[in-house]
């Protein structure tokens, strides 16, 4: 068990306004009130490590079939095109919108994966109960939360195109099937993201320096 | 002397003393502990009254207009959802729905309510309840995404029609840095002090 000499004993703090308060001594990881803001209060994320690897398994599934199916079909004039995200990139590449294209394969196709990568290995480095460089472990967690946003924009891109081009045979979009597993990957890695507890990464050092050392 | 702890590693710390606009980060981890900016509550809420002006007007207005052989679709924010709606996609219309309207309306909304009262003193119910939600909705509101996402639909639409940006685009590429601005300056704790009555 970890004690916070400030607090002087066991402390727990509100996910929400912060507030630092005492844990109970004999039952640490119970629930508590915050007092300040009445949200429910845990040392720590319950089931944080079940938690975040359930959705990130959910997440690697969906991402094939997001990437493997069109994510939408364009008609103009009686020719029909159907889009994956890959050949929608590769689109803003070939009408010379590289910079545009950079932020849209970054966006759809890197940080997904590279969000699954690295949240995968900082819930497999906290099972090893792993000491090694816990302050870039943290800094990469920062940011996973930071990034992961951003691979909405597709999502958005398919709505606009569908809310603007309806005008039947002569141009005509429609949103298919793997807009929806992309959608999916988009929101299981950020549910992922904010299940993961970033203390969990601290909590070996703290318990081998001892009860007594301050942080 | 406060005790505040590291959201990050969870480390506690007597919070250190902090100049107006700079910041402390955390010793062990290296994450941010706060940001001071003891004028928070007047700053935010005069962005955050701009903010809703602001919002207000990108919904109303069409963002994009597309014309084609003298036909001409427009879209608002809710025209994509209701889209995609059409189209059986429920499941994307309710997320796009939640991330480009009603996260960033809770947001700007509750905001001004916890905001306003606390700036004039007058005691309003459920300002704890308010702003716990504010802090919940925010990794859900888009707005920002969504600018990008225009730019990259009207890049692709540009070789088949003409694209005509609308009003609501011009609120957008204002509100986009406002509420950046307005998060910048949120310093919770104070705020959550102010709430709460703490000194």
């Amino acid at each position: 068990m970890r004690y916070s000499p400030l607090v002087g004993g066991p402390h727990a703090q509100c996910p929400v306004c912060r507030l630092v308060m005492k844990a109970p001594e004999e039952r640490p990881d119970a629930p508590l009130g915050c007092p300040r803001c009445g949200a429910s209060v845990h040392r720590r994320k319950p089931e944080s490590l079940a938690r975040t690897t359930a959705y990130l398994v959910a997440a690697l599934i969906c991402y094939v079939p997001a990437n493997l199916y069109p994510i939408m079909r364009s008609t103009s004039l009686g020719r029909a095109q159907e889009d994956t995200i890959v050949s929608g990139v590769a689109y803003l590449y070939h009408s010379g919108m590289w910079p545009l294209g950079t932020i849209v394969l970054i966006a759809s196709v890197v940080v997904p994966i590279a969000k699954i990568v690295s949240l995968g290995g900082l819930v497999a480095s906290v099972r090893r109960r792993s000491r090694w460089r816990p302050r870039d472990r943290a800094a990469t967690y920062r940011i996973v939360e930071l990034v992961g946003r951003w691979s909405m924009v597709d999502v958005y891109v398919v709505t606009i195109l569908v809310a603007l081009v309806h005008l039947g045979t002569l141009a005509n979009v429609e949103v298919m099937f793997g807009a929806v597993f992309f959608a999916a990957v988009v929101v299981l890695t950020i549910l992922a993201a904010e299940s993961f507890d970033p203390r969990l990464i601290w909590d070996v050092l703290e318990e081998e320096e001892g009860r007594d050392v301050r942080t | 002397m406060r005790i505040i702890g590291c959201r990050e590693c969870d480390a506690v710390v007597v919070e250190p003393f902090v100049p107006d606009g700079g910041a402390a980060y955390c010793d062990r981890c290296g994450g941010l502990l706060f940001r001071r900016h003891s004028r928070t509550i007047e700053v935010c809420f005069a962005l955050v009254v701009a903010a809703a002006i602001l919002f207000a007007v990108a919904n109303l207005y069409p963002f994009l207009a597309f014309q084609m052989q003298g036909q001409t679709t427009r879209t608002t924010l809710v025209s994509g959802t209701r889209a995609l709606l059409d189209q059986g996609e429920n499941a994307v219309a309710a997320l796009v729905f939640l991330t480009t309207i009603a996260s960033p309306a809770c947001e700007i909304g509750l905001l001004l309510y916890v905001l306003a009262p606390v700036h004039f003193g007058v005691r309003l119910p459920g300002l704890a309840l308010a702003f716990r939600f504010v802090e919940q909705f925010r990794p859900w509101s888009m707005m920002e995404v969504f600018l990008i996402g225009i730019l990259v639909a009207g890049v692709k639409l540009a070789d088949l029609a003409e694209i005509v940006p609308g009003i609501a685009l011009y609120a957008f590429g204002l509100l986009i840095p406002i509420l950046a601005a307005a998060s910048n300056f949120l310093d919770a704790e104070l705020v959550w002090r102010r709430i709460a009555g703490e000194p």
